[in-house]
């Protein structure tokens, strides 16, 4: 095991990933972010954090299951049964800029989930990609738009995001 | 009557057993909970933490209704079908909508339509259905065990919507997810369950729910509508709902299953209605935020009177809104289990 991100460096990357959106931002308009479970929705509460703060006005906040999206679901080897969990977006998302937020890219199968469930909510002006890493490894044609971190792993190394509010300490590690 | 006196008999055995929801609600957090179950055939068999698994699954199903496209993918390319020996429409058209949300297809199958009525057994109808590439059978029938007997038979995943007497799991599952709903919790409500029991395969099932999810359950209704194996279960037992009314948190009225009666279990609709009826004048006396249930059809001035039934405490729309979460939290829970089960 080896970390690659410390929390200060975590920090280091979400202020990057804000300053980023938030240059666009002041181009096309006030952007909604809507964090993929479990991970991705607290980093999307930290980023629509500071990006209200960097903005000087309140960013909506949303959080999305896509468990009814993915594509193993009838897999026989399927990595067990997850738990099915409320999609909660307390706004509209016809002609938004949707900052889709997620911890680690990897084969692009959940962004892939993601989009599928999104354009099941509305029609979004456009949907962009926001990570805090990046990874090699893509079984699907996606990229991110903004990128925290790109990291240089393995195909079999896992990157495991872990984060204080559910893990108890920010740290990224490879394993 | 045999097999249905059979089935009741074996529920005793269990109805001594404690409710220990608490502990199982406890246990649930700290480890990985895995649902493996392809077929629901009654809630008797379940544990606490099962059931409170499908209410937490069912919570993530209800805004799809909400949406402006009310329909996920998890079961594309998968075939229900809704094998009905009993008239239903709420419960049919309930499964139905489920299913089609989940974007299976579905296929209608009613007694009077099909080759049943020529003499053929329920088991070769569903080997038939099995055949043509059925993925779930939702079964009512009106003999006690009829779902049991289909699961053991084919491969396909089976969900009893109703047999005989015995059980109707998705109506209870409904009722405590409607409860849970309004109070978080099952644990230490008082609840009513008023009408004819006997009959009703609804009070079973919300007696194996509510009293494993730790409610206290009393039954009311007239002696000649109790069950004889009342008196073994894990409930109370009272026969004036006047005594009871006051201090239950949750009242389920039953409907009076008129097809069902035989000899004359009460004297006349208006003797019964007086007695066991929800009236404006008993809900004065009742909790000022009691939940008043009924699992539908409603017999407007029978069981309940219309302003209880349209009151503020009635959560009866409530119920059906949350069957249809509940149904397609089995009906995908059954489905993830068969894809992950070597056949």
């Amino acid at each position: 095991m080896k970390v690659i991100l410390d929390a200060e460096q975590i920090d280091k990357s979400l202020l990057g990933l804000t300053e980023e959106i938030a240059d666009r931002a002041l181009q096309s308009g006030d952007p909604v972010i809507i964090g993929v479970r479990s991970r991705g929705e607290i980093l999307a509460q930290r980023l629509a954090g500071r990006l209200s703060e960097r903005l000087g006005r309140p960013v909506h906040c949303g959080t999305l299951d896509i468990t009814l999206y993915r594509d193993d679901l009838n897999a026989p080897h399927s990595s067990g049964h997850p738990l099915v969990q409320t999609t909660e977006i307390g706004f509209d998302i016809d002609d938004k800029t949707v900052i889709l937020v997620d911890d680690v890219l990897y084969t692009g199968r959940s962004v892939r989930a993601a989009l599928s469930a999104l354009i099941d909510l509305g029609r979004p002006k456009a949907i962009r990609l926001a990570v805090l890493v990046e990874r090699g490894g893509r079984e699907f044609p996606i990229q991110a738009d903004y990128i925290g971190y790109r990291a240089e792993v393995g195909p079999g190394q896992v990157v495991q995001v872990n984060l204080i509010e559910s893990d108890g300490k920010d740290e990224v590690v490879v394993e | 009557m045999n097999r249905i006196l059979s089935i009741v008999e074996r529920h005793t055995h269990h109805g001594s057993r404690k409710p220990h929801s608490t502990t199982m609600a406890m246990t649930r957090k700290g480890k990985q909970f895995s649902w493996r179950r392809k077929h629901l055939i009654g809630l008797r068999d379940l544990t606490a933490e099962e059931i409170l698994y499908i209410l937490d699954t069912a919570k993530g199903f209800e805004q799809i209704s909400t949406r402006s496209v009310k329909k996920a993918p998890p079961l594309r390319g998968k075939v229900v079908v809704n094998l009905f020996f009993e008239d239903s429409t709420r419960t049919r058209t309930s499964f139905g909508l489920a299913a089609s949300r989940l974007s299976a297809d579905v296929v209608e199958f009613t007694k009077k339509s099909s080759a049943v009525s020529k003499g053929e057994t329920l088991l070769d109808t569903a080997r038939n259905l099995e055949a043509m590439g059925v993925d779930i059978v939702v079964i009512r029938h009106n003999a006690a065990g009829a779902p049991k007997l289909l699961s053991r038979s084919i491969n396909a995943c089976v969900i009893n919507a109703g047999d005989g007497f015995c059980e109707h799991p998705t109506q209870a599952l409904l009722d405590v997810y409607t409860i849970r709903q309004m109070r978080g919790s099952l644990e230490g409500l008082k609840i009513a369950i008023v009408g004819d029991i006997s009959h009703s395969r609804v009070a079973r099932s919300d007696m194996w729910a509510m009293t494993k999810l730790g409610a206290e359950v009393t039954l009311v209704g007239p002696p000649t509508l109790m069950p004889a194996e009342a008196s073994r279960l894990p409930v109370k037992v009272s026969y004036s709902l006047d005594e009871v009314i006051e201090h239950v948190d949750v009242v389920n009225m039953l409907r009076i299953q008129f097809e069902r009666l035989g000899g004359n279990p009460f004297p006349s609709i208006r003797e019964y209605s007086r007695y066991f009826g929800l009236t404006v004048e008993r809900m004065q006396r009742a909790k000022p935020d009691i939940l008043v249930m009924h699992p539908g059809p409603i017999n407007r001035g029978l069981e309940i009177e219309s302003e209880v039934a349209d009151g503020k405490n009635s959560v009866i729309l409530d119920q059906v809104r949350n069957g249809l979460a509940v149904r397609m939290a089995v009906l995908f829970l059954v489905n993830q289990a068969a894809a992950q089960t070597p056949l």
